[in-house]
């Protein structure tokens, strides 16, 4: 076939399409991850009891924001890298700024505690499990975001799924804020974080093999 | 003329996409110019590119810059599955050079889209091949072939992107 003739067949008959296709496709993909992470969370670990208890204290709202200004940053850098030629501008900026807030917390809390209860505030009661659940709610949001990406056309393949990775990371962590009763920064700062690079790090792993296009 | 075409102008998108391959033509070309052969294929693919994902194009955005970065990943993607270590330490880093040149003389491609078509199976192939060959409307394609009116529409978007599989496969 010559290159006219492709030409000819790709714009006879071409349908309009949907501007924001991207904007719509994360919006589906958070709102079923979101939906599958909650399941998964009340299935198999249970809301926090004292859920309402700790609804009052800023300590949660800090938790809170920190995981869901994750999330916010990772949808607008998993925007930009979903279309071709757009730069991430302030995006890795957006991702830094929640993470060294709650490492400057972290740090300001361990150094006012006693030296004796550094490490209890480190590993908190759940140290052992927080990664591995948070990694576990990852994983609805982890396809459906690969799922919207793949549909779009990310150019920097690695980054792009460690990104769509980072975004189910950071769902999950929000969805987990509800189970979760630790409530310490620097068990945040340390455990939180592992769990969230996980489901990134096989994001930029599988990236190249999955969002080829 | 993207934008129109994007909104269903049918003669405005013919004539972007047709000044597009003069442009991408050139560009390949002057990088590929130890692989000469590779170059009409690699329009073939970038178009068909830049057909498929024209959904991600935002019209606020500089058409030069999207249209760059679908060449620039295409060119790279070729090179990578080429790579033999035989250098290619062009940079390909300039964003408005696709635009800069144009060539419009169209060559034969080595690889025959129309071969490849043959092999879509028949949800996808006839859609292609009544709406986007024969220039029928979705409406009397699915007459002709007994497909639901969506089943049409989604069988020319899912053969496209098939295409697009199989040129990747067939490197």
């Amino acid at each position: 076939m010559r290159t006219d003739d492709l030409v000819t067949m790709l714009s006879t008959g071409a349908a309009d399409v949907e501007p924001s296709a991207a904007r719509r496709r994360f919006a589906t993909a958070i709102g079923w991850g979101a939906l599958g992470a909650s399941l998964l969370m009340a299935i198999l670990l249970g809301v926090r009891d004292d859920l309402a208890q700790a609804a009052g204290l800023p300590m949660f709202w800090m938790k809170f924001g920190f995981v869901a200004g994750l999330a916010a940053a990772s949808v607008v850098a998993a925007l930009r890298l979903s279309q071709p030629g757009v730069a991430l501008g302030g995006a890795p900026l957006g991702l830094a700024a929640p993470l060294l807030a709650m490492w400057a917390l972290a740090g300001a809390v361990l150094l006012a505690a006693e030296p004796a209860d550094r490490a209890g505030l480190i590993f908190g009661q759940t140290w052992a499990t927080c990664p591995l659940n948070i990694t576990v709610l990852s994983v609805p949001t982890w396809a459906t975001a690969m799922w919207a990406m793949r549909g779009l056309a990310p150019t920097r393949l690695r980054l792009a799924g460690g990104v769509a990775g980072l975004l189910a990371g950071a769902v999950a962590a929000v969805v987990y804020t509800l189970h979760c009763p630790e409530m310490a920064a620097p068990f945040l700062a340390t455990w939180y974080v592992l769990g969230i690079l996980i489901p990134a790090v096989v994001g930029a792993l599988l990236g190249p093999r999955l969002l080829r296009w | 003329m993207l934008v129109r075409g994007l909104s269903g102008d049918s003669a405005a998108y013919h004539a972007f996409l047709k000044a597009l391959g003069a442009h991408l033509r050139a560009y390949f070309r002057r990088r590929l110019s130890r692989l000469p052969d590779e170059v009409e294929d690699l329009v073939q693919e970038a178009l068909l590119a830049v057909h498929n994902q024209r959904h991600t194009y935002d019209p606020d955005q500089p058409l030069t810059a999207w249209v760059h970065a679908i060449a620039r990943y295409k060119l790279v993607d070729l090179l990578r599955r080429r790579a033999r270590g035989d250098a290619q330490t062009d940079s390909l880093d300039d964003a408005d050079e696709v635009f800069a040149a144009s060539d419009a003389e169209a060559s034969e491609a080595r690889r025959d889209l129309a071969k490849l078509l043959q092999a879509l199976p028949d949800r996808q192939r006839l859609p292609i091949l009544h709406v986007k060959i024969e220039g029928l409307s979705v409406l009397e394609t699915s007459r002709l072939t007994g497909l639901s009116v969506s089943a049409v529409k989604i069988g020319v978007h899912r053969g496209l992107k098939a295409l697009a599989a199989m040129i990747r496969s067939t490197r």
